[in-house]
């Protein structure tokens, strides 16, 4: 049964996940993938520590029933995936394995041992060429495209192909499956077939671009708080740490629903397979505000949610971040949301605690940080070597131990990330979505995008939202000095700061997420609403008493809040607009 | 004809070691000590032909020249009808006097997790006539939910009126070192309630040995699957899953486990939520919900335990100083049937009363620093009375739109209706007239 040119070796012991082989013949590569075959199964693994003949691996799947002396085959491949047309809205495990195809039999359970094909074979896509023969390309081009969902999906040539090749053979335009030979290229002398789909070892970036470029451009979420306050840039990175039921995956599911972007790739890393559930059945019902077409046509879900195997887990976020660069190389805006990369450490954790490696902190591997730096750099804006721009957005949730950012994911993350969207227990607590602390949280790309923003939203734009933050943080100091003080013990002056300061976070910075109409807001709407409560909150009031400010604050603000509620066009809302600028000039300000 | 090894090497704590062959992982494994005392036990790692298994009844008194016989199996536990109104110890022996389940149909524990994609949206609301349960952080068929308390607080109490007042099909009571007054509590409580021939018992107490303990979750969940797939809707009680985490760490570092935080295994969060991960609502099936008790080592939810099994449930009920706590308390999935399926003013009620009792909180401190009271903290003083009063008393026994009106009505006796911060329209609905 057993092909004679490849590796093979049988199993010396088990411990959990965690297997030791010995190698009977060949050579073994660090990362390959091999097979070990069980009397009813074919399981998965991964050689992750090579010792002499003794190769130590990571199995994907449950041990139980293995025994010593079961062979091994050895594949002589990294774990890779399978890139082509037809990976738009699927759902597939951390190993891309389709989820909806093992679903065929009425079989409630995954059962091991089960490996499918991620794209369908047999479809015929509607192929058409942009090269002719004779031209030359490199790794990564553009040899033909075909439709897919609502993207125009780039048939590349061999990603990792050194130098250039030339165009030998090109089919005309026509419907082909992914399997067959769509052009022939010459590549040092030897002439190679490439199809529509091709492997890519998940662990290594992909790198076929001209060059990286600094991003300068706002990624819209539609969440106030981080469009206005902490931006996030196309391209960019981000992470958002929590404690739990801070509010991290309501967030991360608005996000991926309402980002500016071509495709979302959501990475479900040992989290709950409710939240999955919720997606699933979710997005298929909602539309794209893009296209018109249905959120999940421009989704693909990667889910290995928490009582999956953990060795899957700890690939799903590389198949992701994989696939997201792969469509990066189409000229395409993709968002990769990987929920959460404390899970995914902690599969290195426990990894790493079988292979019985020295502990770093909290029994974290050592590499730890390397790895989580490796990941977010696979993140960035290239141009490609066809002179289109692609981006990869990474957002990573972080869920750390007690919620507290002192712990080693958490801090290792921040030393890589542009922006930091710190959700805290007591914002949730008090009721507050988005939970993101504007005193604690922070956005490099503000001012890295500041020429941008100030060109497309308004002149004045970042001048403004950095006295929105200054007045945010003398708010939380008036609040901290009325806890000592009293109000009777503080100003008038400073009274009216810390009410507007409670306006600006009540009425802007929180959303309410489960409202067709405050769950989103565009950006258009942000900067006119943003405009709107800057001059109120600019406009120098004056009281007679504590008691008349409070009473004109409950009156203005709830004026803001429940414009809110109102369509942007819609009549209510300019009742709202007019009557929050008859407020204003009723206490005293000037419109201008 | 399976081969019987009489030549243990090795006991660590709990755990034999012996040279053996053709021995498969997790496989199980009969004992049966010099003085005729026998045990299960389970192949935990394979070393070459080194094979180290954890003895179920513990290694106390166990001799090095104990019979140790494979059985080519792993642990399984009996499935049927006939399981109602039986008490079982957590490697499945009887613990009510009664025979051994018959012929049964063998399950094994631990089985896979299901396809998330074979999975349905949870959707239903479980009424448990508990105002701060069912106003503010509703239980939701399917969900996992762990009550956060401290030793002395009356979880216990709380599982069992729930389980009583809940209206699941089965309950299924998974004890994990129980004080045998506690297990004779709920016995005695389900027997009053008349649930008992719809429950089934595992019950490890805390004189039992260590290993069982590991097994009780397992062997409720496996058992709560086959009901879930014969289409019952089933609610599986698990108290104290501290405990089992603390049976895990001593495994573990018997094994000589890299530990990670305190002493508990890496695996921790994984080993958590494969059990938690068990409640589910089968397509075209029935359901399983978890409610499980997690006691905070010294009141703190920072520790180890409940902080990761904080990241796996859906939620958490927070219970100190004999009060549901309406601040740590959340339930995940409320905005499943929130407005959907309970009445369309209950996600208004909620938030805005969540919101007023902090505010009246702070009121409150502030006071009690010895600053002067405002016309705005006298409200917010009498609303905290009558909050603490009328939902957050245990004794409180009534349904959610009672709740609901009487949330109305305390809002409207306290403040004007510009002062709670609800959308308009719903406040012209629902806003008591004459108030």
């Amino acid at each position: 049964m057993i092909d004679s040119s490849l590796t093979t070796g049988h199993v010396v012991g088990i411990n959990g996940n965690m297997m030791a082989v010995e190698v009977d013949t060949g050579s073994v590569v660090q990362n390959e993938v091999a097979f070990v075959k069980l009397p009813d199964a074919k399981l998965k693994a991964e050689v992750i520590k090579v010792i002499g003949k003794k190769c130590y691996m990571q199995v994907f799947e449950d041990t139980t029933g293995m025994a010593v002396g079961m062979p091994v085959e050895f594949t002589g491949n990294m774990l890779s995936v399978e890139l082509g047309p037809g990976l738009l809205g699927q759902i597939y495990d951390g190993l891309q394995n389709p989820l909806t195809l093992l679903d065929n039999k009425q079989e409630f359970f995954l059962q091991r041992g089960q490996y499918k094909a991620p794209i369908d074979r047999e479809k015929k896509w509607d192929w058409k060429p942009v090269v002719a023969v004779g031209d030359r390309v490199r790794g990564g081009q553009w040899l033909g495209e075909v439709p897919e969902k609502f993207i125009t999906h780039r048939v590349l040539t061999p990603l990792g192909m050194h130098g250039s090749a030339v165009v030998k053979k090109i089919l005309p335009a026509g419907a082909y499956a992914i399997t067959e030979a769509v052009a022939e290229l010459e590549v040092n002398g030897k002439v190679v077939p490439v199809t529509m789909s091709q492997e890519w070892p998940v662990k290594k970036a992909i790198k076929a671009y001209k060059e990286r470029i600094y991003p300068e451009e706002l990624l819209i979420t539609r969440q106030r708080i981080i469009d206005t306050l902490f931006p996030i840039s196309r391209g960019g990175t981000s992470c958002i740490p929590g404690p739990f039921g801070a509010g991290k995956t309501v967030l991360q599911h608005l996000i991926s629903k309402f980002s500016s972007v071509d495709l979302v790739i959501v990475v479900a890393c040992g989290e709950r397979a409710g939240e999955v559930v919720e997606l699933i059945h979710e997005f298929p019902e909602m539309k794209d505000p893009k296209t018109g077409g249905s959120l999940m046509d421009r989704t693909i879900i990667i889910c290995n949610t928490s009582s999956m195997p953990v060795a899957a887990r700890e690939a799903s976020v590389y198949t992701g971040i994989t696939l997201g660069e792969y469509y990066r190389q189409m000229g395409l805006d993709v968002l990769v949301l990987a929920d959460s990369t404390s899970r995914w450490a902690q599969a290195m954790r426990e990894m790493s605690g079988r292979l019985e490696e020295i502990p770093g902190e909290e029994a974290f591997p050592a590499y730890l940080e390397s790895r989580i730096a490796g990941l977010y750099e696979r993140a960035g804006l290239v141009k490609l070597h066809d002179d289109a721009h692609g981006a990869v957005t990474l957002i990573g949730t972080v869920s750390p131990a007690g919620g507290n950012f002192e712990e080693p994911v958490t801090q290792a993350t921040l030393k890589v990330v542009g922006a930091f969207l710190g959700l805290s227990r007591k914002r949730s607590d008090e009721r507050k979505f988005p939970a993101i602390d504007p005193l604690d949280s922070y956005s490099l790309y503000i001012d890295q995008m500041a020429d941008s923003l100030n060109k497309n939203l308004d002149r004045e734009w970042t001048r403004m939202v950095h006295e929105a933050e200054a007045l945010l943080g003398r708010g939380a100091e008036i609040g901290k000095m009325m806890t000592v003080v009293g109000e009777e013990g503080i100003s008038i002056e400073d009274l009216v700061s810390y009410l507007k300061s409670e306006m600006l976070d009540f009425t802007y910075l929180q959303q309410n997420a489960f409202d067709d109409i405050d769950c989103a807001a565009t950006i258009e709407r942000q900067v006119v609403d943003f405009k709107l409560l800057y001059k109120a909150l600019k406009t120098p009031f004056s009281f007679e008493t504590k008691a008349e400010a409070r009473k004109f604050f409950v009156n203005l603000q709830d004026n803001f809040y429940q414009k809110n509620y109102a369509a942007e066009d819609s009549p209510e809302y300019a009742k709202f607009v007019s009557k929050i600028e008859e407020i204003i000039v009723s206490g005293g300000g000037r419109l201008v | 004809m399976f081969k019987e090894y009489t030549k243990i090497t090795n006991i660590i704590g709990d755990i034999i070691e012996l040279s053996a062959e053709g021995v498969t992982y997790r496989e199980l494994a009969a004992i049966t000590n010099h003085n005729g005392d026998t045990s299960l036990a389970q192949v935990i790692r394979i070393d070459g032909t080194k094979v180290s298994l954890q003895v179920f009844a513990g290694a106390k008194g166990m001799s090095n020249r104990a019979s140790v016989r494979f059985l080519g199996h792993p642990m399984r536990v009996p499935y049927s009808e006939d399981l109602l109104g039986r008490i079982f110890s957590g490697s499945g022996q009887p613990l009510d006097g009664k025979p051994a389940i018959a012929n049964a149909q063998e399950t094994d524990i631990g089985g896979p997790s299901v396809n998330p994609v074979k999975r349905v949206v949870p959707r239903n609301f479980i009424e448990t006539r508990i105002p701060m349960i069912d106003l503010f952080n509703p239980l939701v068929e399917s969900q996992k939910l762990p009550i956060f308390s401290t030793p002395g607080e009356p979880f216990n109490e709380l599982l069992a009126r729930i389980a009583l007042q809940a209206k699941a099909d089965i309950v299924i009571l998974g004890g994990i070192g129980l004080k045998f007054d506690e297990y004779i509590g709920f016995r005695r409580k389900f027997e009053e309630g008349g649930i008992m021939d719809r429950t089934v018992m595992f019950v490890h107490t805390a004189a039992d040995p260590v290993v069982e303990r590991l097994l009780v979750p397992d062997m409720a969940l496996a058992v709560a699957e086959q009901f879930g797939i014969a289409g019952k809707r089933v609610l599986v009680l698990l108290t104290d899953m501290t405990a089992f985490a603390d049976a895990l760490k001593e495994i573990s570092v018997a094994m000589e486990q890299v530990p990670s935080n305190l002493g508990y295994p890496g695996s921790l969060y994984s080993d958590l939520a494969s059990r938690y991960e068990k409640a589910v609502d089968f397509e075209g099936a029935g359901s399983i919900t978890i409610l499980a008790v997690t006691t905070m080592p010294g009141g703190d939810v920072t520790h180890p335990v409940p902080d990761n099994t904080g990241y796996i449930t859906e939620g958490q009920y927070y219970l100190v100083n004999g009060v549901i706590n309406p601040f740590g308390s959340l339930s995940r999935l409320k905005q499943l049937v929130i407005g959907k399926v309970t009445r369309e003013d209950h996600g208004a009620v909620m938030n805005s009363m969540i919101r007023l009792y902090a505010k009246a909180l702070e009121s409150k401190k502030k006071i009690s620093m010895g600053f002067e009271k405002t016309e705005t903290d006298e409200k917010y003083l009498r609303y905290a009375d009558l909050f603490e009063q009328r939902f957050m008393d245990l004794r409180v026994d009534i349904p959610l739109n009672d709740a609901l009106d009487l949330g109305w009505k305390t809002m409207a006796e306290c403040f004007d209706r510009s002062e709670i911060g609800v959308k308009k329209e719903v406040v012209d609905a629902h806003w008591p007239k004459g108030a």
